[in-house]
């Protein structure tokens, strides 16, 4: 999805660009943080007493600073296969390597330590203020005093808390902010990889919407390798930049990007899963100011306007609830750029047939 | 004339001391006589009131130690809990001046004897309170402090412990107030506590006001040590007065 530069592959050690220290020091805008690759080698798990592996024989490589999102419906062990990866659950056979690195070679709770983990319900210690919160990954490495304050100051920056709500308790909180400190106790620590289950998933559908953009947001500055667990097909879609979809008994159905996916389901099962309106979703990942517009040309300004950054899906519903009236598209200075039309939107989906006939390996 | 006259030595702790301080308050044995209490403070009551807070912390002192190393063994392995509500509860139900009766043969009628009667007495409640805490602690919570590679031990004093408080500070203040009324009756096997005073008055007739001084200052004793809880847990467990509405 173009979201990671491209040449990842340099980056199996978990280094991007971390120079001994400077992390610490860097104001919030300058700080350069880790990411390593991913990488799942015939990984499965079969507990004592079943016949049927919960994992089974799963592959798949997640570049550094990519988000991959596991999806599936439930019992197809998609949140199983995320706690093999930080051995909250152990492993039966098959190896999962972080930064070129076994995971089964290193002490769980120092690999732990290096991997961030969000889950649905948060777990903020009640008993503990957002700043002890956020600190106890660093507590945990021993990080000095000095380095912890600087690092709390950092990250409320970066998630967009004032300083002085470190010394509130969790439950002086909303549920946003919330989820806002338990992502940034999870980055306390500067991780090269983070797990997050579900964890919009408690969240009402308007803040789940402006917390996932909020996390692509600040994705789009640390740039952490992601693993990412849903059962939502469109969040899957807006956060990912590869899914993982799984199916009953944790077979990987389809491994590739939300494009792909949307464009060339593997087989019956995936086409089912992303739904009958996989076209509409496709839409979804072209916003306004990838499209080809119509010159506002003076015509009257009209009723329905909506910035570049929407989805041209959003567009859609917004040009059909008006009855295919255009919509005109404006800048970050309420200045009309141009007009969308349902036309146009055919023509976007001709475009992308036509590349895909020629274009896709599949 | 060679000794002094036997009036003038100290009395001691004789209660009521009718020839030494009599007063007609004393001798038609009125409801209260202040001036009783005000003369027989230092050498009876306030030393039994010592003596009772000595015995109330021993004993709670010790069966804290004893439920708190029996909650974390019942909280880690679950199949002790079972065994252990059942021996602590049957301790409980045991009546107390028989115990106290019982422990005399093997251990003596002794310190010893009377503080294992009381610790046995507050094993059942606090073992309860701090299990309850400990089983209260959310999962998430718990997963969240793996999750981020704390060890057993870190989870357990960082995590679980303090956020079982409030249920252990309220097993303490039951354990507390229950052995304060208790300590009443090891006047009957050890010569100590509040229960003295209160065991004379009441063979005397009773006489009222050692009967009610010794009374009230059990309860206020009592009172008081339930107050100070409170407001160590307030003190140790500021996330609790926390709640927006």
């Amino acid at each position: 999805m173009g979201r990671t530069p491209a040449g990842n592959s340099f980056l199996k050690t978990a280094h991007t660009a971390h120079s001994e220290g400077s992390s610490a020091f860097a104001k919030p805008g300058e700080q350069e943080s880790k990411a390593a690759e991913l990488e799942l080698l015939g990984v499965s798990k079969r507990y004592p007493g079943q016949r049927e592996p919960a994992i089974a024989g799963l592959s798949f490589t997640v570049p550094a600073g990519e988000v991959c999102v596991l999806v599936g419906p439930s019992g197809s062990g998609k949140t199983t296969a995320m706690r093999l990866i930080n051995r909250m659950i152990s492993i039966s056979g098959g190896d999962i390597l972080l930064g070129g690195r076994s995971v089964l070679a290193r002490d769980a709770r120092e690999l732990r330590r290096e991997i961030g983990y969000v889950i649905q319900q948060i777990g903020l210690f009640p008993h503990q203020t957002v700043g002890e919160n956020i600190a106890t990954v660093p507590g945990l490495l021993g990080w000095p005093k000095q380095r912890i304050a600087v690092r709390l100051r950092e990250l409320l920056e970066l998630i967009g808390l004032e300083q002085e709500m470190a010394g509130r308790y969790p439950s002086q909180l909303s549920g946003g902010q919330r989820q806002r400190v338990g992502v940034a106790r999870a980055l306390a620590a500067d991780p090269p990889l983070m797990l997050m289950d579900e964890p919009f998933g408690a969240i009402d559908p308007i803040n789940r919407t402006r917390l996932q953009d909020e996390f692509l947001g600040l994705q789009a500055k640390v740039k952490k390798t992601v693993v990412f667990v849903t059962h939502d097909i469109d969040e899957a879609i807006k956060m990912g930049d590869r899914i993982a979809i799984l199916r009953e008994g944790g077979h990987l159905a389809q491994y590739d990007t939300p494009r792909e996916i949307l464009t060339h389901p593997a087989d019956g099962f995936v086409a089912e899963f992303v739904g009958a309106d996989r076209g509409i979703k496709r839409l979804s990942l072209t916003t306004l100011a990838e499209m080809k517009l119509l010159e506002p040309n003076g015509t009257k300004p009209g009723a329905l306007r909506a910035p570049a950054s929407t989805s041209v899906r959003d567009a859609l519903s917004m040009i059909l609830t008006a009855n295919g009236e255009p919509l005109a598209v404006i800048d970050g200075n309420d200045r009309v750029q141009g007009l969308l039309t349902l036309t146009l939107i055919e023509r976007l989906l001709a475009e992308e047939a036509a590349a895909n006939g020629k274009g896709s390996g599949q | 004339m060679t000794f002094v006259a036997p009036a003038l030595v100290p009395a001691g702790p004789v209660i009521p001391n009718y020839s030494a301080h009599s007063s007609q308050c004393v001798v038609h044995n009125h409801f209260f006589c202040t001036g009783w209490v005000s003369h027989n403070w230092g050498s009876v009551l306030w030393p039994a009131l010592r003596q009772h807070v000595f015995l109330t912390l021993i004993a709670v002192a010790i069966g804290f130690a004893i439920s708190l190393a029996l909650a974390l063994a019942a909280h880690r392995y679950r199949v002790l809990e079972r065994p252990t509500l059942l021996v602590t509860t049957f301790l409980y139900t045991i009546p107390s001046l028989a115990l106290f009766e019982l422990l005399v043969a093997p251990v003596g009628a002794n310190i010893y004897a009377a503080e294992i009667a009381l610790v046995s007495y507050t094993l059942l409640i606090l073992f309860r309170n701090i299990l309850t805490g400990l089983r209260e602690v959310p999962a998430e919570v718990l997963d969240a402090a793996e999750g981020m590679g704390m060890t057993r031990r870190q989870a357990l004093w960082r995590v679980e412990l303090p956020l079982a408080l409030p249920a252990i500070v309220a097993g303490l203040r039951i354990a507390v107030v229950t052995i304060i009324a208790l300590a009443t009756i090891v006047y009957t096997i050890y010569d100590k506590g509040l229960g003295v005073p209160i065991h004379t008055a009441l063979g005397e007739g009773p006489f009222k006001t050692e009967l009610l001084a010794a009374g009230a200052l059990t309860v206020l004793l009592a009172l008081a040590a339930d107050a100070l809880l409170v407001l160590a847990q307030r003190a140790l467990t500021p996330w609790t007065r926390t709640r927006v509405s």
